[in-house]
């Protein structure tokens, strides 16, 4: 029972984790029908700037709030230099583009911070927490609670601010956004910023479990894929709720299917992808998409 | 009395398609101008071109300023306040959400709670409906959310495309009567393009006649109405 408990609160922490991930991926979804597939690794670029601000004496959540800064900056820049002149072309350029970013940035960070795994600290304490008679690892239970301070945050941005609303706007109607003023292009940027932000937390709260290095991520995009499938692309709720269904299920299949163990894990969010996409393509909480053709 | 909009030589294309081929016309300041014609005459064309949102040469003054070739938030961001057809509506935002984003390029918060309360006044039906997503709304609900979502911006003209399109005659009319008021009330100059010939020129002061992308005629309202040439095509009796 309390390796059951233990395994659901670690699972819902990485769970946590892929749920950041996959809303960064159906933000940028949503407002413009790209799945960006660099997402993960601009995280893990994210981390190393962390890490080399880390490395330099400032204190963690200095770094912690400067990596935020600069990655919301360079999400929008890349989004105004690279994305830009793509914009309503094919979405197979978009994808080549997408991936040519994947590896630019997988081969920057090999290149500057060499292969070799850093250990990256926790903010949490390194002693367990006990509840009644279930250890928790403080670190589990420190990334839950940044990833729901996150989604509180993006929440009250979206649903309360203008410019949430314009936002929003911007990705559902972009001709009628316009004709209110709105300068969409701009929304899109800003959106490429946010989902940079919230993929430099997910990068940053993973790097002490699995150390830091270029590949990091390469797992964990699978993971939100699988976690954005689930909830549904259309839903930015549903991804993290996907996300902390997939962390539970890929735990809990790990500890009590013996022939998956720690080795046959990630085939657990492949066959939810493929599960889902065979049984409710749009997800749990998505809408079909409907295409005028 | 001057010309608020005044476009000259006016072209339009959808990329090799010349759609509009030199189109004169003027938006006098208070009034209220309308453009008749059928289907594909160039009618919806005029009015995104007013907006930049198709690729034109030409030019078009507003308040005697050159706006031809500006980007389309930009133009909105001067007081133009453009109802598109088919009406534009975020179907997935609420009512009041659709009436804030209207209000979006502009400041001064007390204007725009004066505004809200304006526009609950002239549509009683928003304002009971304003927490509902805009896609539940009626068609007639949704025109009307349109019309009220470009009085938010608090333009000085008012571009409107085809507000009758498939709503009752008798929305229709309701539309249009709030449309005069509005105009008259609030000073707001307004373009109104209508296939609904006999409608529009009742409640216009000016009136154009478009065919495949030029202007043919134009004269006050009244003038038109009793031309028997227009008449008989456009108006049926």
């Amino acid at each position: 029972m309390e390796i059951l408990v233990q395994q659901i609160v670690s699972g819902l922490a990485t769970g946590g984790i892929y749920g950041s991930v996959a809303l960064a991926l159906v933000m940028i979804y949503q407002a413009t029908d790209v799945v960006n597939y660099a997402q993960g690794e601009m995280a893990m670029f994210s981390t190393y700037l962390a890490w080399t601000m880390i490395n330099a004496g400032l204190p963690y959540w200095v770094a912690f709030f400067g990596t935020l800064l600069v990655s919301f900056a360079g999400g929008v820049l890349i989004e105004r230099v690279v994305i830009r002149p793509v914009e309503g072309k094919p979405i197979l350029t978009i994808v080549i583009v997408c991936i040519g970013l994947l590896v630019i940035f997988n081969s920057l960070a090999g290149w500057i911070y060499s292969y070799i795994q850093k250990p990256f600290p926790s903010p949490f304490p390194e002693r367990p927490i006990m509840l009644g008679v279930v250890v928790f690892g403080a670190h589990d239970l420190g990334a839950i609670g940044v990833t729901l301070i996150v989604l509180a945050f993006l929440y009250a941005f979206f649903r309360y601010t203008t410019l949430g609303l314009a936002m929003r706007a911007a990705a559902q109607n972009p001709a009628s956004s316009r004709l209110c003023g709105i300068r969409v292009g701009w929304m899109l940027a800003i959106g490429w910023g946010l989902a940079a932000m919230v993929g430099a937390v997910a990068g940053m709260m993973v790097a002490p479990i699995v150390f830091l290095d270029p590949n990091m991520m390469a797992g964990i995009l699978i993971y939100a894929f699988a976690s954005a499938t689930l909830g549904g692309f259309t839903s930015p709720g549903g991804a993290v709720v996907g996300g902390l269904i997939v962390g539970v299920l890929e735990n809990i299949a790990g500890t009590y299917i013996s022939f998956i163990g720690t080795e046959l894990k990630l085939t657990v969010a492949l066959a939810v992808i493929l599960v889902v996409l065979v049984f409710k393509p749009s997800g749990l909480f998505g809408r079909a998409a409907v295409h005028r053709v | 009395m001057a010309a608020l909009l005044e476009a000259r030589a006016l072209h339009a294309q959808y990329g090799w398609t010349k759609v509009l081929h030199g189109v004169d016309f003027a938006v006098e300041e208070g009034g209220i101008t309308t453009i008749l014609g059928a289907n594909g005459a160039g009618k919806t064309t005029t009015l995104r071109a007013v907006c930049g949102m198709v690729r034109t040469s030409g030019e078009v003054r507003f308040d005697g300023r050159n706006i031809a070739g500006r980007a389309t938030e930009a133009i909105v961001r001067l007081g133009i306040a453009h109802v598109p057809e088919g009406r534009g509506t975020f179907v997935n935002l609420t009512v009041e959400e659709n009436l804030r984003l209207g209000a979006y390029g502009r400041s001064g918060q007390a204007g725009i709670a004066e505004d809200f309360e304006a526009v609950y006044r002239y549509f009683p039906v928003l304002a009971s409906r304003k927490r509902q997503l805009a896609g539940t709304l009626s068609g007639g609900e949704q025109q009307m959310l349109a019309v009220a979502r470009a009085l938010m911006l608090r333009p000085r003209l008012l571009l409107l495309d085809e507000p009758s399109l498939g709503l009752a005659p008798m929305v229709v009319r309701e539309i249009f009567r709030i449309v005069r008021t509005i105009n008259r009330e609030r000073r707001v100059s307004v373009l109104l393009v209508e296939q609904n010939a006999s409608i529009a020129l009742g409640i216009a002061d000016n009136a154009y006649l478009m065919e495949t992308g030029r202007m043919v005629q134009s004269g006050p309202a009244e003038q038109l109405r009793q031309n028997d040439a227009i008449r008989r095509a456009y108006l049926g009796y």
